[in-house]
């Protein structure tokens, strides 16, 4: 009886952290998704990074859209320092063809992505992260054999103007890690588009 | 001299539904629309045009809208479509989908902050709907059927406060 009161607790336990998703200190799963030129990309294979920004993200959606060239600079500043950008598509192209990976070629060409673009084809990586919506954060720090997420969320606190900007949550968390300092704050929410998932 | 009427007429029209439908408002603005301490059952939905979850329920809403009219409940919709898009998109969206329930564009960026005083549990997906009556609340951050919608509203219409 003991023995299958723990596996319930154990169960539940597992299940409701399944359904949070991942939270800043927990580990993270490395992946390997198709990215848009065909070829497979794992993190274990950027033996030079010292962290990742996975961005879950997709064509469709405005608030995705209005991030588009924040990410890029994002990626082009923080590359340099050890941070690659790597995005991620969830989206059931099904529910959104705009989400096609034919479609994820085509955006990541018009605007020039510096970054790869990779479709979570299960939606399996995304629910694993605990990711809800586009666009959504996690910044990895590798430490020893692990990543670690170090922050979720935002990417700073205007979608509607670049411009007008006060906070950038995500690049204080990175320099902060770069100056290997606490993150003050290490979770945010966005209004953001619900991911699709498959039925 | 009639079409002057006329013209100020329709002028007066169209600025009438503009205003009783659609507001525009900060969070600060909202937050009493969200905390209505009385006997009537609250439908807040959070959407927006460019939302295809969103658009999928929102029949749904306005049926329940129409058919529960006389029962002390209100629906409020709460657009999160960006503000350059109000005369483009969201009027015209109003305007065909017929919806006579108050609007209110959410223009506020600050998102960080408001979408946790809404509810503790929403991540900021949308869709996401409150529906409340006086301190009794239930939050949902998915699509609603009609029949979880029309359950949650009767629960809380049997509450006693």
């Amino acid at each position: 009886m003991k023995k299958i009161n723990f596996f319930i607790i154990a169960l539940l336990v597992s299940l409701s952290s399944l359904s949070q998703g991942y939270q800043p200190g927990d580990n993270a799963i490395d992946f390997s998704l198709k990215n848009i030129d065909g070829k497979m990309v794992s993190l274990k294979n950027y033996t030079n990074a010292k962290g990742f920004i996975v961005i879950f993200t997709c064509n469709h959606c405005p608030y995705a859209v209005a991030y588009e060239d924040r990410i890029i600079d994002i990626d082009k500043h923080f590359k340099t320092k050890g941070y690659p950008v790597i995005a991620i598509n969830p989206n059931d192209p099904i529910a959104y063809p705009s989400d096609s990976f034919d479609a994820m070629k085509v955006r990541a060409q018009e605007k020039g992505f510096t970054f790869p673009y990779l479709i979570d084809e299960t939606q399996e990586i995304a629910k694993i992260y605990g990711a809800t919506r586009t666009p959504h954060i996690f910044l990895l720090h590798k430490e020893e054999n692990k990543l670690v997420v170090k922050y979720t969320g935002a990417i700073d606190d205007n979608y509607q103007d670049a411009a007008a900007v006060k906070d950038k949550f995500l690049e204080n968390a990175i320099n902060d890690l770069l100056l290997s300092k606490n993150i003050n704050v290490k979770t945010t929410k966005a209004i953001g588009c619900s991911i699709k998932w498959k039925k | 001299m009639k079409t002057i009427l006329l013209i100020l007429l329709l002028f007066y029209v169209s600025q009438w539904g503009k205003s009783q439908i659609l507001k525009e408002m900060n969070y600060k603005q909202l937050e009493p629309y969200l905390h209505n301490y009385n006997d009537t059952t609250y439908v807040i939905n959070f959407w927006a045009t460019w939302c295809k979850p969103c658009i999928e329920e929102l029949p749904v809403f306005l049926k329940l809208a129409n058919n529960l009219k006389t029962k002390k409940i209100k629906f409020i919709f709460v657009s999160l479509d960006f503000p350059k898009q109000i005369e483009t998109s969201l009027i015209p969206f109003i305007q065909k989908q017929k919806i006579k329930e108050q609007v209110i564009l959410l223009n506020d960026t600050n998102s960080n902050y408001w979408i946790e005083k809404v509810d503790s549990s929403w991540s900021g997906a949308i869709p996401a709907t409150l529906i409340y009556k006086g301190k009794k609340k239930v939050f949902r951050e998915a699509t609603l059927t009609e029949t979880e919608l029309l359950t949650i509203i009767n629960t809380l219409k049997n509450e006693k406060n």
